[in-house]
Order: structure tokens, then C-alpha cells, then sequence
């Protein structure tokens, strides 16, 4: 009962802590809402006409939306690269921000969910694809598989933020043998979101540039640099506007690791590239669309170079360390490596992949100004979830905002919100 | 795609099917959310509740084939019969078209979307027509749909009708997250329109473009309306789903040629029972020599080319 009861204490004072604050934190949420009411503006229309108001086509059957989806559970799955080490290796400076990516992944797959509710054609049909309700084709269906290992993985962080934030709150130490399997299993889970997303294109024969062994691989390797990216430029947001105290040797060893990753998806890229130039076959065809043009339609073209280049310049300078521990550096590096990844597991996987379609065709997609708007709004609602979470995540944190108030401070709380 | 009704807290149970009673009173309660999402207003609980088609009693199916012809009947203020009619046991339908022979002359595009009801506003063409190079054979990166010419055959091109090829494997059915398309006992392969949920993954999975979408609301004016259909082949579509060529199955479970069979003005097209030994198409087979489009992906098609002459 006391459970139950300082259980709903937390909801309703996490409540109030998160519809409380500055004239700075009223205005942010202000103009995230303004976002998503346009975006849902945008998205009634779209209901309204349908998907005709996309510049999605039978040749290109999915865009913007699929792109931003397959981006973001790269985003989500990089929580992991936060909690390996920490865990592992049993890295401290680390293990105290991992609540931070956990936080992001919620964000990312409440925003994955959202991309893929508005590219579907009957959203009032959502409930076909509910295990036991509706008629879930797994194990037949890649797409299936991801709908259950995306909701499990989202379910556990949640969980286990929730968890840990609820003990800082009551201000006991978390249990430690119920915490660290499951932090454990969130590992394999977020190699598994984006395995599964890889292999949902890399098993279709029709699509040769999916078509390939290293597909998933290569997704991994590229969430493994922008999902820190945005870590780190978060975590230096956070150290200056709160007392959250985070080393510098932890950003510093986060950049580190993240040269590795951005070596090895450099590498990886370059084998699917000479594999498919060098062998030449009519399957180059997308490579060609994607960094050449093909007859005369180079719309992506300056986009794939753009990631590419940006790419090559992040590695730099996260490889010297002189200018992975220069904040400003450091900090073009990741926008940089974001911006790459961006193009590259989001336009630049999907466009080619159905460019030219199944029958040879060239249909040149560009997204719709109703595509840019919807996303907009659901960035904007991926943004609002991560705000809400960290305003009251925060103070609990540092023991600041706990179940006695009056008594803050009276015993050394930071440990135990820490994961 | 269901994910946000399924999680508001964490700890509440999921709705599970064991339950009926739960399922209309949940049914019931999402319905309104839904009917919004349509973004028509025009769902009823009904329609919302239909289970797949498969999993449909015999009772079921009419009571929802009754409800569609109501449905029809006040969209375009005609009957509209919708047959249930199932795949005829000894049958296996195959098709094989004559490269040697076809001209062209999209004959064929146009029947099918007579015969079909095809939405006409965008219209959507089940069959498209490749014109190829004659110098570079069967070649994708060298295949023009939209030629125009004032006279069909081009000099120095031939031409490939390409649609649905009623794969023995089909990725499409493989990739459905919902089971809403399945292959039937003949072969055909098929798509639940009231289950369809749009994803367009058979899209992608598909290689040979033979799945369209309804990206916005299917336009049929009423006088275009094939009034004889089949639940899983000819009836009017709703907005949001996926269709496909059905090999006629409205007209071929009744014994009858497929619309492009019939309308094509050189007999590039053959169909028929490949079980049948005496059939043109088991002739076609055994004695000309036919080629399967993009074998190597193994999709084992139903549907031949040869050059017959």
C-alpha cells in the first residue's frame, strides 16, 4: 500500500514538476507544441486526401517517413552504446549519463512509432497488427518482427528509467540484481531494433541495394556515431543549464569510441561501394542514382556526396585527439557525423533502394511540403517526450526532488538515481 | 502501427484476443478514434470489427458480403453483386504470353481496368506495357512504359506486358505484417482489401511493380462500374489499401477467360488449367519454349513468356 500510494505521490509530483517552470522552459514548450498542432494540421489533411498529398508513388512506394523511421531507431538503438562500456567495463563517469540515452531511446521510438502511424494507409486498422487481437504474420514477416522487438525495447527503457527515477525519488538504493540484468538486456534488444530494421530491406530480392550481407552491419556501425553525437552535445547542454555534473573524461571517452565506430562505417561503406562499382553488374544501377545520377535525375546526388564528405571530416577530427578534446571541434564533428548519418540511413537508403523501381523506371521523389510538415510535428513530439522526461528526470537525479522535500539534502541522495 | 494504443502505462494488459466480449467492447470504445483516422467518417463498427477473411464462418462472410453490396449500393446507386466464390478443386491456372506476338497495343491495360474497377482518377493500370530494344532483349534499364508512338509495333522494338505473375512463392505474401494476402488453392494470389492495413511492404517486396496503391480515394464514376465481382478480386477498393491483378478470378472461377485473354487482338495471351492435359496452356508449355521473368530471384512464377513464332 505504501508502494501504491508513494507510487502516485511520484506521478503527481512528477506531474507538477514538468508543467512548472521558466519563462525559457514555457516558451521551448510553447513552440514544440505550436510544431506538432501544425504537423497534426498537415496529417488531417493527409487522412483526409490520403497519401496522395505525399509525393510517394507506386515506383516509390515509401519516402520521408520510412527514412526518418529507419534513422531514428538507429537513435534508439545508440542507447547501448552508452551502456556497454558502463557496464561492461564497469566505467563509471559513464554509467551515470546511461539513464540520459536511455531517455533518448524512449524519445526516438515514440517517434519511430509515430513515422510509421502516418505512412501507413489505414491507421484506423492499427489493431490487425496486435499480436493475439489481430493476425500478427510472424514469423513469416520481418515488419512483424520489428513491431515486437520495437515495442518490447521501448517497454523495457521505460521500465527501467521509470524504475530508477522512482527510488531517487523514494531515495533508496535501486535494486541492484533486478537492474543490472535487465540494463544487460537492453543490449542485445537494441542490436536487435536494428538488425531486425536492416534485415525488413535486406531480405527483399526484388531491391538489390538492400539486397546485401552487410546491410545490417552498416546500420549498426552508422547508429553507433549519431546516436552519441546528440548525446554529447546534450550532455554539455545539460552540465551548463543544470548541476548535473558529468567529467569531461566521459565525453572524452564517448568521443573515443565513437572514432571507432565512424572508422568502421567508413569502412563498411567503402566495401559495398567497390563491391558494387568494381563488379559493375546491372545491379549498380542505385549506386549509380545515388552518387552519379542516372540519365540525366541526380537529385540525391549532391545530398550522398554531402554525407559522405561530412562523414570523412567528423572521423577526422574525432580521430586526433587534440580535436576530439577541443569543444568546438568536437562539437562540428558531431553535427557533422549527424548530418551524415542523416542522409545516409535515412533518403539515401530508401530513395536508391527504390530508384529505379521493380520495372526500370526512374521516378524522382521529393518529399511533399505535407511530409516535411508531418515530420516536422513528430520531431517536435519526440523533442516535447525528451524535454518532459529530462525536467523531471533532472532534479531526481541529483536528489534535489524526492518524496520529502523538506528533509533535502539531509542525506546524500546522487548515488542512488544514478544507473 | 498499433504500438500507441497498446502502452499508455506500463503494467496495463494488453487487450487479448481470448476474449470476445472484450474485443467488441474495446472495439466499440477505439471505434470512434478510428472512424476519425479514416479521416471520412464513414467506418462503421461493423466494418471496423471484420476479422480477417480467412478466419470468417461461412455466415460471416455473408452477412459481410451483405453489408458491402448495402455499401455499394448507396455509393453508386446500382446493384453491385459480390460473388464469394471459391477456387475450383482440380485447378491450377497458369499464363503465358507470346513476346513474338504483342504489338503493343494496351488493349489489354485498358479491359483490365474496365473489368477490374480500378480507380479511373488517378487510374490505376494492373498491366503495364514495357517497349523494349530488340538490339538489347529482355532489359529492364532499357524499357520505356510510356511510349507513344501514332502507330504500334516501333520499328526496332518489341513489347512485355508485365503484371501480377501469381508467384508459387510470393515475397509479397511472405512481407504482409498482417496476413492480408495469401495464395489461394488456384494459385491465385490475393489481398483482403478490409484487412489490408497499407503499409506497402509487398511493394517493396514485389519484383515485378504488380502491387498498386490507393493513395487517395479510389474515383470509379458509377457508369463505370463492373457490377459482377468477387469479394477478393473486382469490388470496388476503399482509399489506403493494395490491390493486384487477380487473374479475373470474378470470371475465371466461373469458367471464363480473363478480360485481357479475351481482348487481346493478336492471341498473344494464353490461359488455363495447368492440371488439365489438354489445356492450350500445358501446350504452350510442353512445346514451345517458354522463360519465367526474373527467375533467378526464385519466385517461381505462374505466369510464362514465350516466342511463339
Amino acid at each position: 500500500m505504501t508502494t501504491l500510494r508513494n507510487f502516485s505521490r511520484f506521478i503527481t509530483d512528477t506531474l507538477r514538476m514538468i508543467t512548472t517552470g521558466g519563462p525559457v522552459y514555457y516558451a521551448w514548450i510553447a513552440l514544440l507544441l505550436l510544431l506538432i498542432a501544425f504537423g497534426a494540421n498537415a496529417y488531417i489533411g493527409q487522412l483526409h486526401t490520403g497519401l496522395l498529398v505525399t509525393n510517394m508513388r507506386d515506383q516509390v512506394s515509401w519516402g520521408f517517413y520510412i527514412g526518418n523511421f529507419t534513422f531514428l531507431v538507429g537513435v534508439a538503438a545508440a542507447a547501448i552504446m552508452l551502456v556497454i562500456p558502463a557496464y561492461i567495463y564497469d566505467w563509471e563517469p559513464i554509467k551515470e549519463i546511461t539513464i540520459l540515452g536511455e531517455m533518448l531511446a524512449i524519445s526516438a521510438l515514440v517517434m519511430c512509432l509515430g513515422f510509421v502511424m502516418v505512412d501507413i494507409g489505414r491507421p484506423d486498422r492499427f489493431w490487425h497488427i496486435m499480436p493475439l487481437v489481430g493476425r500478427l504474420n510472424w514469423p513469416q514477416s520481418m515488419l512483424a518482427w520489428d513491431v515486437l522487438v520495437l515495442n518490447a525495447y521501448l517497454v523495457l527503457n521505460y521500465f527501467v528509467v521509470t524504475y530508477l527515477l522512482y527510488c531517487a525519488y523514494t531515495e533508496r538504493h535501486y535494486v541492484k540484481k533486478l537492474v543490472t540484468p535487465l540494463v544487460l538486456l537492453s543490449i542485445p534488444m537494441a542490436v536487435s531494433i536494428h538488425t531486425c530494421t536492416a534485415y525488413l530491406y535486406n531480405g527483399l530480392a526484388s531491391r538489390p541495394f538492400w539486397n546485401s550481407a552487410i546491410l545490417a552491419p552498416r546500420f549498426l556501425a552508422s547508429a553507433f556515431c549519431s546516436g552519441p553525437a546528440i548525446l554529447l552535445i546534450l550532455l554539455q547542454i545539460l552540465r551548463k543549464t543544470t548541476k548535473l555534473s558529468i567529467k569531461d573524461e566521459a565525453i572524452f571517452k564517448i568521443a573515443e569510441l565513437m572514432a571507432y565506430t565512424m572508422g568502421f562505417n567508413l569502412f563498411l561503406t567503402a566495401a559495398e561501394s567497390f563491391k558494387e562499382l568494381y563488379s559493375g553488374t546491372e545491379h549498380m544501377v542505385y549506386f549509380q542514382y545515388l552518387l552519379f545520377g542516372l540519365k540525366g535525375h541526380t537529385t540525391l546526388v549532391p545530398f550522398a556526396w554531402a554525407s559522405i564528405i561530412c562523414g570523412l571530416i567528423a572521423f577526422l577530427l574525432f580521430l586526433v585527439p587534440k580535436t576530439r578534446t577541443n569543444w568546438v571541434t568536437l562539437n562540428i564533428g558531431c553535427v557533422l557525423i549527424y548530418a551524415s548519418v542523416y542522409i545516409e540511413k535515412g533518403m539515401g537508403l530508401i530513395i536508391p533502394g527504390l530508384t529505379p523501381d521493380a520495372l526500370g523506371e526512374i521516378y524522382v521523389y521529393k518529399p511533399s511540403v505535407t511530409e516535411v510538415s508531418v515530420a516536422m510535428g513528430i520531431f517536435a513530439l519526440g523533442f516535447l517526450v525528451f524535454t518532459i522526461m529530462l525536467k523531471a528526470a533532472v532534479p531526481m537525479m541529483l536528489g534535489e526532488f524526492t518524496i520529502s522535500r523538506g528533509k533535502k539534502g539531509a542525506q546524500p541522495a546522487k548515488s542512488e538515481g544514478h544507473a | 502501427m498499433d504500438q500507441d494504443a497498446c502502452q499508455p502505462t506500463p503494467g496495463a494488459p494488453c487487450p487479448s484476443g481470448e476474449n470476445n466480449g472484450r474485443r467488441e467492447f474495446l472495439g466499440a470504445a477505439v471505434a470512434a478514434v478510428a472512424t476519425a483516422l479514416t479521416g471520412c467518417g464513414t467506418l462503421s463498427k461493423e466494418e471496423f470489427l471484420q476479422h480477417n477473411f480467412r478466419e470468417l464462418s461461412k455466415e460471416e462472410v455473408l452477412t459481410v458480403i451483405e453489408r458491402l453490396e448495402k455499401e455499394y449500393k448507396e455509393k453508386f446507386g446500382r446493384e453491385v453483386k459480390v460473388a464469394n466464390t471459391p477456387p475450383m478443386p482440380g485447378v491450377m491456372f497458369g499464363y503465358a504470353l507470346d513476346l513474338s506476338r504483342c504489338i503493343g497495343c494496351r488493349r489489354c491495360v485498358h479491359a483490365c481496368v474496365k473489368e477490374n474497377n480500378q480507380s479511373r482518377d488517378p487510374e490505376i493500370q494492373w498491366i503495364r506495357v514495357l517497349e523494349m530494344d530488340k538490339e538489347e532483349g529482355v532489359d529492364l534499364q532499357h524499357a520505356e512504359q510510356y511510349y507513344n508512338p501514332a502507330e504500334v509495333p516501333r520499328e526496332g522494338h518489341f513489347y512485355m506486358p508485365v503484371q501480377c505473375q501469381q508467384c508459387k512463392k510470393p515475397p509479397c505474401v511472405k512481407v504482409c505484417p498482417v496476413g492480408a494476402t495469401w495464395r489461394e488453392k488456384d494459385g491465385i494470389v490475393v489481398v483482403d482489401y478490409n484487412w489490408c492495413i497499407g503499409c506497402r511492404y509487398c511493394m517493396a517486396a514485389c519484383p515485378y511493380g504488380a502491387r498498386h496503391f490507393n493513395w487517395g480515394d479510389p474515383h470509379l464514376p458509377s457508369k463505370d462500374v463492373n457490377p459482377d465481382t468477387h469479394y477478393l478480386g473486382n469490388r470496388p477498393r476503399p482509399k489506403g489499401v493494395v490491390e493486384k491483378c487477380t487473374f479475373c478470378v470474378q470470371r475465371t472461377r466461373k469458367g471464363r477467360y480473363t478480360a485481357c485473354v479475351e481482348v487481346c487482338p493478336t492471341g498473344s495471351r494464353k490461359f488455363g488449367n495447368l492440371l488439365d492435359k489438354e489445356s492450350e496452356i500445358r501446350y504452350v508449355l510442353e512445346n514451345k519454349r517458354v522463360f519465367k521473368f526474373k527467375e533467378d530471384l526464385n519466385t517461381q512464377p505462374n505466369f510464362f513468356y514465350f516466342y511463339g513464332v
